[in-house]
């Protein structure tokens, strides 16, 4: 975790986020479970958006469709343009106090969801339950969570 | 681009172009992949390198409660084994006698399908795969078993456990294979009823405990209880496995079609291994490499139609 290179830190919490998001649970606490590695490639892209940077989510974004989408590249798009939202309004999220900062990460991961959900439908994979919502919400919620623990591995901060 | 005087435009590291121009680049490169992804191309190889690539974080995975599973298997009493060998020898014993019966009504019924000789076994070969257990889309009912190309596993290969139907392989890579299961929503089966061989079509409900029957008419002969096998059609599954059970049936008389659940035979929540069939093409009951629909075959002779000689 040396300054020179964050890279290694960076990628090494998106495998670990990764590995969270495919451990099985069990079906309520599944639907619930927030998108660690979207949280995270926001995270590394509000507070250094220099180093992980849109190649971070594309890569995540594709891993994600690897494992679990429909459809290749549809969870890369999304999540690049996640990522290109944060990098572009990193400084004016960062100032903001924590429950801002939720707002914010709420709003990113409603854009994220839907564009999901607007390719899954055109590509002919349907799936409008509410229910694929709810991690928007949840996600939101752990955002605080979220930048106590890597802050820790964060070490310009 | 300094206008905005943010951080991310300043070029102070010679970091190349503006994060817009990437997001464009990156969107653009993530059409592409959807445009073939969806109408085929080379994304067979690229997926087929892509799933290789997952394989280790699945496996990574799956790999703690494989060993919890494996040590709790070492260290476990001598006396449930023994209980457990008892159940499964009286279990055998009961599927021997079904056998017995079950190649005597095989042999007649070929006799009465009136094909010399006795038919070749429906099922070629079969092999046993293990769930591994990570969490595909929870809203979607998907699942990764180990075994892959390597092990001659190939798309649309029909996936069952004891229970039943279990579903079909979507997609594989060398080392493991995605399954969709008969549950899921984008799934749908052609089935018939037992008892009177109606038959229609069972779609995935998105839920692991039921699949639904859309398109029965509202005074069509259904009742709960009654069983549902595959029919034949479709390609993928052979005639006559078990699919799932009514549960229930709702007319409404406001309606043209009845509302019809259904609970699948398989284990779908309790499986930890899978059977994975090939099958006989010369069967009758295998599922047909074409298409059902086919043009049918010219009139070229036809001894019955052939008149009497009689006048000259």
């Amino acid at each position: 975790m040396s300054d020179r290179r964050p890279g290694v830190t960076i990628y090494l919490t998106a495998v670990i986020a990764l590995v969270l998001t495919v451990l099985p649970l069990p079906t309520w606490f599944a639907i619930a479970r927030p998108q660690f590695l979207v949280l995270t490639v926001l995270y590394w892209s509000i507070m250094r958006p220099r180093s992980g940077g849109l190649l971070l989510g594309w890569i995540s974004g594709l891993a994600l469709d690897v494992l679990q989408g429909p459809l290749l590249g549809e969870h890369a798009l999304a999540l690049a343009f996640a990522t290109y939202l944060a990098i572009r309004l990193n400084l004016m999220v960062r100032a903001k106090p924590l429950f801002e900062q939720s707002l914010f990460v709420f709003a990113a991961l409603m854009g994220y969801e839907f564009l999901l959900w607007v390719i899954d439908g055109w590509s002919g994979h349907p799936l409008s339950t509410p229910t694929r919502w709810v991690h928007t919400l949840s996600g939101g919620l752990i955002w605080p969570l979220v930048v106590g623990v890597l802050g820790r591995f964060d070490d310009s901060r | 681009m300094a206008v905005f005087g943010t951080e991310v435009d300043r070029p102070l590291y010679g970091r190349g172009p503006s994060p817009g121009l990437r997001f464009t680049v990156y969107a653009i490169l993530s059409v592409v992949l959807m445009y073939y992804d969806q109408h085929g191309r080379w994304e067979l190889r690229l997926r087929f390198a892509l799933q290789a690539a997952a394989y280790p974080v699945q496996f990574a995975v799956n790999s703690p409660s494989a060993v919890w599973r494996a040590l709790s298997e070492t260290f476990q009493d001598r006396a449930l084994l023994r209980a457990e060998n008892g159940l499964l020898r009286a279990r055998e014993r009961e599927l021997e006698l079904q056998v017995m019966r079950a190649t005597a009504l095989e042999q007649e019924n070929a006799e009465l399908r009136d094909l010399r000789g006795s038919m070749p076994p429906l099922i070629k070969s079969w092999q046993l795969a293990e769930i591994i257990s990570v969490e595909t889309d929870p809203l979607r009912q998907r699942i990764v078993i180990n075994k892959g190309t390597r092990d001659g596993v190939s798309p649309n290969q029909a996936v069952v456990d004891g229970g039943g139907i279990l579903g079909q392989v979507e997609r594989v890579g060398p080392w493991s294979a995605e399954v969709i299961l008969v549950t899921d929503p984008e799934h749908a089966i052609p089935v018939a009823i037992v008892r009177n061989s109606l038959r229609s079509i069972a779609v995935g409900s998105g839920n692991s405990g039921e699949l639904l029957l859309p398109y029965l008419a509202i005074n069509s002969d259904i009742k709960g209880g009654d069983l549902l096998v595959s029919s034949g059609l479709g390609g993928v599954f052979p005639a006559g496995l078990p699919v799932a059970r009514i549960t229930g049936v709702r007319r409404e008389s406001n309606q043209l079609l009845a509302q019809v659940r259904a609970q699948p035979l398989a284990h779908i929540e309790r499986d930890r291994e899978v059977i994975l069939l090939q099958f006989q093409p010369t069967h009758p009951d295998a599922p047909a490499a074409n298409p059902p629909i086919a043009p049918l075959p010219p009139p070229a002779n036809k001894p019955s139609l052939k008149l009497p000689d009689a006048d000259p």
